[in-house]
């Protein structure tokens, strides 16, 4: 999800209503939408559930609901820790329950849509949840001062027991259950001041470390149901062609296959295991009909970006009059940047596991969106939306990919078609070669510089595909957010800006990849001024800190991690530091690269720093992982990440041509948080911008060498 | 029928003989721990132990492990105790988690054979295991944690 606009989660429009009561004792309360009256899934008897995030039993066992899938981020540990910490109650012993598919219940109150992406965990559910936990323990508190006969001001909680303040009396939650299931939901209860956190801000280790070194977390592709047959589908290998005809006649004969289906996209092998299922697919005969992309090669796009460039495109941004300024400029600086179309490589391959039945419809999937999966379940089988059941695994990555439906489709369109529950599974060369990718994309720069060295004109055009407006999300004919997110609102004070887009979409399929526009647009952005700081003859972090003034967040973090990296201190001989900084997804962050070239041209990164501002860091050791995380995504992007395109067909297959960085060359990463106390940001995502700028503009800087086409070549680094 | 001996447990096994031995695992003894990443050897997600040697399972036909002992994530200790996990858990090494059962095979493999290994020891017995995640630098923490906890250390 591409937008960063700046979150005002929308409670206070939305009343906390009492729900009737549920079977004798419960008692739920919704933030986001009218309540039908109970959330019967908490609300059993004998059990305080004051909202749809949390309930209690009369053992106090309290159970929190985390809606935010967990993809790796730790949103299972980081999300029901809100809750707990308002609700004071002791983290070390709640159990924690992963929403169903109900967006009424769960949406993201932000979007509105129970899905995930564009990091957007903590920062659209830390209000709400905060106030889900409030609302509970004020709840409790009033029902132990009613048990004394005192006021709500005399009361405190102390970790899951209400507490007199004077006499030192106490009731645990447990023995106030059914009487603070009566009490009138509080609208607005008071939230803890954070020096009052006992979790939020401090080291949390995750909830799900445990189940993930033993083997017994359930993603996926280990999900099993009684009567399960495994499926493997052929696709077709050139985006968007069809099934003209296929001959299963061998496929049919191989012990264990139990039937070949065509579906949407393509021929279904349905097998007793997933082997037979690859060896029926090897077996079949099918012929495609290609489409109009088997035309499309990469070179055919690239001819067609360096044609878009010469037209004029949408005007993003105008501020002044870039051109007059351009002309009138002591020294100009032009460049061009590319980038490829990327692929996510989750490391878990797309899976799905669906049951079709006349009046029934379950799907057990590793998604980023649940309530899409929930719709896609009721198109398909028919079946009312509200009745599909969606079980959210563990996703093995996900990095956007998983937001999309395809893999929920194959699952559910097989399922009916053999009226057996399925499970879906992908090979790995599927997955490079039917993915949606980040926009390959080609940008002309501009720039002009007065006779001191100080920016007078940014001029930038670039070219290339919406991804908002392919998916429909965005209207044909407008701007498209994605694509100019980083340029648009690149943070420089120049006074005539230039920015616009030409969209040039040659039918490849286009996603959401971690960090989307930012991370290309950081890359070229971040790298342009780099360019301009040495043309002006200055050094990079001042030339840069001497354009921040209205940007006082950006100028933080980039004097953190340049005051941590000892920027400008000596380095041992063939080493260099870059520099860059970046907002997105609601926070900012810069780095701090330390690296050296090889004589045959092998870039190797030695340190990466990184400065991180999210507004405030409700579990730091996470926030330091994501950071890590982004940094080793980034990197595989910069020395690797390369998708090409031959007669519409994806050329690359496996690790073996796709490859993703390994620990051998993994830098070492030290991560600073700023906590600003601002409004909280994103994580996710914010990590990876600024990695490949940081790097590239060290190896300028150690070899005059300027990285404008990513992935990097190494020989165009080679010493001869 | 194949005899597979998994986790000290012998098993008749219905598959053919070129079948990998992860998806006899996974699909035939419902072992779900190990993981398929490449189907060619090349990410390690599905690495186990032959004979205490780390192998690729994707790639290993079960005709070859017959009568071999098999060690899987499941069989690697009986309470996660192990001093790899015990270090994974200590530094929450893993995020999505999807090739820890294969990083940590191939770690306990590493500090089997050498009780007290170098970065670069680290770095040519792991190579072969990707992580989309990036937990790199905390599975070298974790690996020279684990080295410390092997020997007594605290």
């Amino acid at each position: 999800m591409p937008t960063s606009r700046t979150t005002h989660v929308a409670i206070s429009r939305r009343a906390i209503i009492k729900g009737t009561l549920a079977v004798g004792t419960g008692l739920v309360v919704g933030f986001s939408l009218p309540m039908t009256g109970r959330n019967l899934a908490l609300a059993q008897a004998g059990t305080f559930a004051p909202n749809q995030w949390v309930s209690i039993d009369r053992d106090g066992l309290v159970t929190i609901i985390n809606s935010v899938v967990e993809m790796g981020q730790g949103s299972i540990t980081t999300m029901p820790a809100i809750v707990a910490d308002e609700l004071d109650t002791d983290l070390g012993k709640i159990r924690v329950t992963q929403a169903p598919a109900n967006p009424k219940l769960y949406a993201n109150p932000v979007t509105g849509a129970q899905g995930y992406g564009g990091s957007r965990g903590v920062r659209d559910h830390i209000a709400m949840l905060r106030k889900a936990g409030a609302a509970a323990r004020e709840m409790l508190m009033q029902a132990g001062a009613n048990e004394w006969g005192v006021p709500l001001s005399e009361v405190d909680t102390d970790l899951d027991t209400v507490v007199h303040k004077s006499s030192g009396r106490r009731l645990p939650y447990s023995a106030l259950v059914d009487k603070a299931a009566k009490l009138p939901v509080p609208q607005n209860p008071t939230l803890k001041t954070p020096d009052k956190y006992r979790y939020m801000g401090k080291v949390m280790h995750r909830r799900d470390t445990p189940i993930k070194v033993n083997g017994s977390a359930v993603f996926g592709m280990d999900v099993a149901v009684p009567g399960m047959l495994i499926a493997s589908i052929e696709r077709c290998p050139v985006f968007g062609g069809k099934v003209k005809t296929f001959d299963a006649t061998a496929a049919k004969r191989i012990k264990g296959v139990k039937n070949v289906v065509q579906v949407t996209n393509g021929v279904a092998v349905v097998a007793d295991s997933f082997w037979t299922a690859v060896r029926g697919r090897q077996a079949l005969k099918v012929i495609w009909d290609e489409g109009p992309v088997a035309a499309v090669t990469s070179a055919s796009i690239h001819q067609g970006y360096v044609d878009g460039a010469k037209q004029s495109g949408q005007v993003a941004r105008n501020d002044g009059d870039a051109d007059t300024a351009l002309a009138a400029g002591a020294k100009t600086v032009e460049a061009v940047y590319e980038v490829p179309f990327l692929e996510h490589a989750c490391m878990e391959p797309m899976n799905a596991t669906a049951s079709v039945k006349p009046d029934s419809c379950e799907i057990w999937a590793p998604t980023q969106s649940p309530g899409a999966t929930q719709m896609t379940g009721a198109r398909i089988s028919g079946i009312p939306v509200e009745k599909v059941i969606v079980n959210t695994t563990y996703l093995g990555g996900g990095f956007g990919r998983r937001g999309e439906q395809d893999f929920i489709v194959d699952a559910l369109e097989t399922s009916k078609a053999v009226g057996a529950p399925v499970k879906v599974m992908w090979t790995r060369p599927d997955d490079i070669q039917h993915g949606f990718y980040r926009p390959a994309t080609y940008n002309v720069f501009k720039a002009a510089l007065d006779a001191q060295g100080n920016p007078v004109a940014w001029w930038n055009r670039i070219v290339g595909p919406g991804i908002l407006i392919q998916k429909g999300r965005a209207q044909a004919g407008t701007i498209d957010p994605a694509a100019v997110e980083g340029v648009r609102n690149m943070p420089y004070d120049v006074p005539n800006v230039h920015v616009e887009w030409v969209d040039k979409d040659y039918g490849i399929p286009l996603g959401f990849w971690r960090s989307v526009g930012p991370s290309q647009n950081g890359f070229i952005v971040e790298s342009f001024v780099d360019e301009m700081a040495k043309a002006a003859g200055k050094d990079p972090v001042e030339f840069r800190r001497g354009l921040l003034g209205k940007s006082p967040r950006h100028k933080a973090v980039l004097e953190l991690a340049a005051a941590k990296a000892n920027w400008g201190a000596p380095l041992p001989a063939g080493r260099a530091r870059g520099c860059a900084v970046m907002f997105s997804y609601g926070s900012y962050v810069a780095h701090v690269a330390e690296v050296s070239v090889a004589p045959d041209g092998k870039v190797r990164v030695h340190k990466l720093v990184g400065a991180i501002d999210a507004g405030f860091a409700v579990n730091p050791d996470q926030v330091k992982a994501q950071m890590e995380g982004g940094g080793i995504y980034a990197l595989t992007a910069l020395l690797y990440g390369e998708i090409t395109i031959d007669r519409g067909r994806v050329k690359q297959s496996n690790f073996h041509d796709y490859p993703m960085l390994r620990i051998n060359e993994a830098p070492e990463m030290e991560t600073y948080i700023l906590d600003s106390g601002e409004a909280a940001g994103g994580l996710g995502e914010p990590g990876v911008p600024t990695v490949a700028p940081a790097i590239c503009n060290a190896i300028y800087t150690l070899t005059g060498k300027r990285i404008r086409s990513l992935p990097i070549k190494p020989d165009t680094l080679k010493r001869a | 029928m194949i005899t597979l001996t998994v986790n000290g447990k012998r098993s008749q096994v219905d598959a053919p003989a070129d079948m990998p031995l992860l998806w006899a695992i996974r699909e035939k003894l419902a072992l779900t721990g190990t993981k398929f990443g490449c189907g060619a050897a090349l990410c390690g997600a599905c690495t186990v132990h032959v004979d205490g040697q780390p192998v690729r399972s994707c790639t290993t036909p079960v005709s070859a492990v017959a009568g071999k002992k098999i060690t899987t994530i499941e069989g690697l200790s009986a309470k996660s105790d192990h001093p790899v996990q015990k270090a994974w858990i200590e530094l929450d090494v893993p995020q999505c988690g999807f090739c820890q059962s294969g990083q940590i095979m191939a770690a306990a493999a590493l500090l089997a054979r050498k009780p007290n290994p170098t970065d670069a020891d680290i770095d040519s017995a792991m190579v072969g295991n990707i992580c989309r995640c990036g937990t790199y630098q905390r599975i070298r923490a974790g690996i020279h944690r684990a080295a410390q906890i092997k020997k007594g250390g605290a």
